[in-house]
């Protein structure tokens, strides 16, 4: 019994497109920024997809090191996040337009 | 038995994502996507990258969600208002990720056969392949990647400490 690389591919490209959808109507400042992480490690289903195909390791190295960066990134992204909501009192995305305070 | 495997943890990965989008309160969202993560680290199992599902657990379903949990319950972060955000993300975002759904599953579904098959076991990349790479030929970059976690932590601590 098999699977077609390609049915995990389409499967990765499904999960990148709700991530994007996710990103484009979601209004909750958290909730866009786990939509990132959906389209992250959608990206990293196809890597691993990839690798198995040409059997490559480097494929999966290259998740190894987006898991890195993406832990790296959810630990200031988050700060971040307390940081604006510790100033503006909200996690709407629309009332965190101005630069200025 | 792989086929049955891939369309459940694959269906359980699509309806956590939907979860994800329909929910309105942020710890349903964070939950659900813990779910996507989790039955992804089966699928990395699938395609035999067995150091990279015990990763997906630890590092994505245990650091970065416990983290993000967190943050939901310091914030207090309540229901999503609903307000209605740039109207050029409605009419051009939605039909546009459509279309770029379908685009790349044609692309894909009339590439099947070139692609190939997977099938259970037939390439297993233990964590000792993965370390002879990772630890020889890419050591710089393993070496960079620690400065960044340590510029992370050092950025992550500046910015949330409360100012006096």
């Amino acid at each position: 019994m098999t699977v077609p690389i390609a049915w995990y591919l389409v499967l990765s490209a499904i999960l990148f497109s709700i991530g994007v959808w996710a990103f484009l109507i979601k209004r909750n400042i958290i909730t866009v920024f786990m939509s990132i992480e959906l389209m992250l490690n959608a990206v990293n289903l196809t890597f691993v997809a990839f690798a198995h195909q040409w059997h490559q390791v480097s494929g999966q190295i290259f998740v190894f090191f987006v898991m890195v960066v993406a832990a790296a990134e959810a630990a200031v992204g988050l700060a971040i996040i307390i940081a604006v909501f510790r100033t503006r009192n909200t996690l709407n995305v629309d009332s965190v337009d101005l630069m200025k305070l | 038995m792989y086929l049955l495997l891939f369309f459940i943890f694959g269906g359980i990965c699509v309806i956590g994502a939907l979860n994800l989008l329909l929910q309105r309160h942020p710890i349903n969202s964070a939950l659900s996507l813990i779910v996507v993560m989790s039955s992804l680290a089966v699928l990395y199992l699938l395609l035999g990258a067995e150091f990279l599902a015990a990763a997906q657990v630890i590092v994505y379903s245990g650091a970065i969600m416990v983290l993000f949990t967190f943050v939901i319950m310091l914030l207090n972060a309540g229901k999503e208002e609903r307000t209605h955000g740039s109207k050029t993300a409605y009419i051009v975002g939605v039909p546009g990720v459509v279309v770029l759904l379908c685009l790349l599953s044609f692309m894909f579904l009339s590439q099947k056969s070139r692609l190939g098959s997977a099938r259970l076991g037939d390439y297993l990349v233990t964590t000792s392949d993965l370390s002879a790479v990772l630890f020889r030929s890419l050591l710089l970059p393993f070496e960079v990647t620690s400065v960044l976690i340590l510029v992370a932590i050092l950025g992550a601590v500046a910015l949330a400490r409360r100012e006096n």
